[in-house]
């Protein structure tokens, strides 16, 4: 089950009539979507648009004020990050956000963070079922870092890496809690051209050889109708189109709203 | 002489400075996990050796059974003041948590005494009194015990910090609560864990500061008198918080020592404090600390 691309697939992501307001400012009106198992969603706009807000309600940073999302069969609309992290869902942040004391291998082991067990008392005992544990954990880990082509950075710290890598660790740390459902958000931002096929290439693989279901926010519309399988258009707060990469690309009122800002040049 | 009384100056103070460095390591816990200075640190210190004294004088405590009264109390009484006073201040600015700690400090240095008495109180540990002597060495067992305790518990709590699964996590929850909380962390309980060590370590500041002068609230002193240290070092930094102990305690006896007998005493109370003042113009986060950039 490498692709199921829309139809057939089980609805991963329910985003049913979400709404977000900061004082006065409403980020966020009444959008509906679902994100469907297995598939690559992309969720784009212009500036301003709210496709940050509405990932940081997914990811449980903002509660909504009006409607639900539905992850798997768990309303998580009110559920406090850790607890949705621990459900499934792993995210990587806009301007990058690691330890950046910390090195690539530590980052990615704190990524998995979810899936370990063992107390506080045991931890302190590094022996044992402690260190049983942290050699499996260790494993996989090494694995995502062989994947990233990360191996010869694995002891350094993130903190003296170029921009690009950076971002490739973040991505490794979401990850490594081996999420069903992946959020990125604007996996390319600020990359050159070289880093960018880089990144759609670790993405792509991601999702057709683990079967990850990836929602990601994208600034740069080129790279994303060509990898998403669905795509949803936010403007000013609120859905206003949504399908296949083609059919969003003919809609006149995405030309409108991107030709209505100085994003026009970015249209693909 | 002349250069046997300088290495007994110098040797003395570098023995307190790693008493000191044991009071310190407490505000470094709470300020790495939480960004907040914890003012109440000296008092947590103070509480611990009043149980600990208390115990053995009121109720006939062997030594050992008053350490482990005193070390069950400080980890429920420092769980407890994170649950009730601190759990529901996370969020707000930290200037909020900073006066809270002040207003718990000064709370604890006045119900202190009123609990357990005012009288001075000793915490006899099984100890030698006679000074060691080893060559040209003059020191003081219980300088010596602490400093060996000091240096145990910064190693022990070095790699806790550096290499364990949980020590990791808690040096993320200190960078970013919000990534943390991301990565399935629960901030929570380690803020909790945070501050039960700080009560840990304020119960072994407490015993050998309190063996060393004697329990009463000026125990609570200490909070301010490792101010200098904790600032030298870096607010950040557990090796920080060793040599800035040691260059205060050897600032302190080389002024008790070279200075004190011409101005008729007292400079050994203040130059710490002119060294801190000194370094924060010249490196605004300490010797050790993390310099934060900020972009305007």
């Amino acid at each position: 089950m490498t692709n199921t691309a829309g139809s057939g697939g089980s609805v991963k992501l329910k985003i049913q009539g979400v709404a977000k307001s900061f004082g006065g400012v409403r980020a966020v009106t009444e959008v509906s979507a679902d994100v469907q198992e297995g598939e690559i969603f992309a969720i784009i706009g212009p500036n301003g648009a709210g496709k940050t807000t509405l990932l940081n309600m997914i990811s449980g940073f903002y509660h909504p004020d009006e409607g639900s999302l539905m992850f798997e069969n768990h309303d998580i609309s009110n559920m406090r990050p850790a607890d949705i992290a621990a459900l499934g869902v792993a995210r990587t942040f806009q301007n990058i956000a690691l330890f950046r004391g910390m090195t690539v291998l530590e980052n990615m082991m704190l990524g998995r963070h979810v899936l370990m067990k063992t107390g506080v008392l045991s931890a302190f005992l590094y022996w044992g079922p402690a260190q049983r544990e942290e050699i499996a954990h260790r494993e996989r880990v090494e694995e995502i870092i062989e994947f990233l082509n990360l191996t010869d950075l694995r002891k350094t710290p993130t903190g003296s890496l170029a921009y690009g890598l950076q971002k490739r660790v973040e991505l490794g740390r979401a990850l490594a809690a081996e999420p069903r459902l992946l959020l990125l958000d604007e996996p390319m931002a600020g990359m050159n051209q070289e880093e960018k096929e880089d990144m759609v290439r670790y993405v792509l693989d991601v999702n057709q050889e683990w079967g990850t279901t990836i929602a990601l926010i994208e600034h740069d519309m080129g790279v994303v109708m060509d990898i998403s399988d669905h795509v949803a258009v936010l403007d000013m707060g609120a859905k206003i189109s949504q399908g296949t990469p083609d059919e969003v690309r003919a809609d006149p009122k995405v030309i409108e709203a991107y030709l209505g800002t100085t994003d026009h040049k970015e249209v693909a | 002489m002349e250069w046997q009384f300088f290495v007994e100056l110098v040797t003395n103070g570098m023995l307190t400075g790693l008493m000191y460095a044991l009071v310190a390591v407490g505000f470094v816990l709470i300020y790495k996990s939480t960004d907040a200075i914890n003012f109440a640190q000296g008092e947590f210190c103070m509480i611990a050796a009043i149980v600990v004294a208390g115990a053995i004088k009121l109720y006939g405590f062997p030594v050992w059974v008053a350490i482990g009264t005193g070390l069950l109390f400080m980890l429920v009484f420092n769980w407890g003041l994170e649950r009730v006073v601190l759990r529901p201040m996370i969020g707000r600015p930290v200037v909020a948590i900073i006066m809270a700690t002040i207003g718990l400090a000064l709370m604890f240095r006045g119900l202190g005494p009123l609990v357990f008495g005012a009288e001075t109180r000793p915490i006899p540990l099984p100890i030698p009194d006679q000074p060691i002597i080893w060559g040209p060495f003059f020191m003081a067992p219980i300088d010596v015990l602490g400093a060996v305790i000091s240096i145990g518990f910064m190693a022990v709590f070095g790699w806790f910090f550096m290499k364990s699964r949980k020590g990791v996590a808690m040096r993320a929850v200190a960078d970013s609560h919000q990534v943390s909380m991301a990565m399935g962390i629960n901030v929570e309980r380690y803020f909790v864990l945070a501050w039960m060590l700080a009560g840990f370590v304020a119960l072994l500041g407490g015993l050998v500061w309190g063996s060393a002068i004697g329990v009463d609230t000026q125990l609570a002193a200490l909070g301010l008198k490792v101010f200098p240290v904790v600032i030298l070092g870096g607010l950040d930094s557990i090796v920080g918080v060793i040599v800035g102990g040691i260059i205060v305690g050897v600032v302190e006896a080389i002024s008790a020592g070279y200075i004190d007998p011409f101005v008729g005493g007292g400079t050994k109370d203040f130059t710490p404090y002119v060294l801190m003042i000194l370094v924060l113009m010249v490196r605004p986060y300490g010797i050790f600390g993390k310099p934060i950039i900020e972009r305007i």
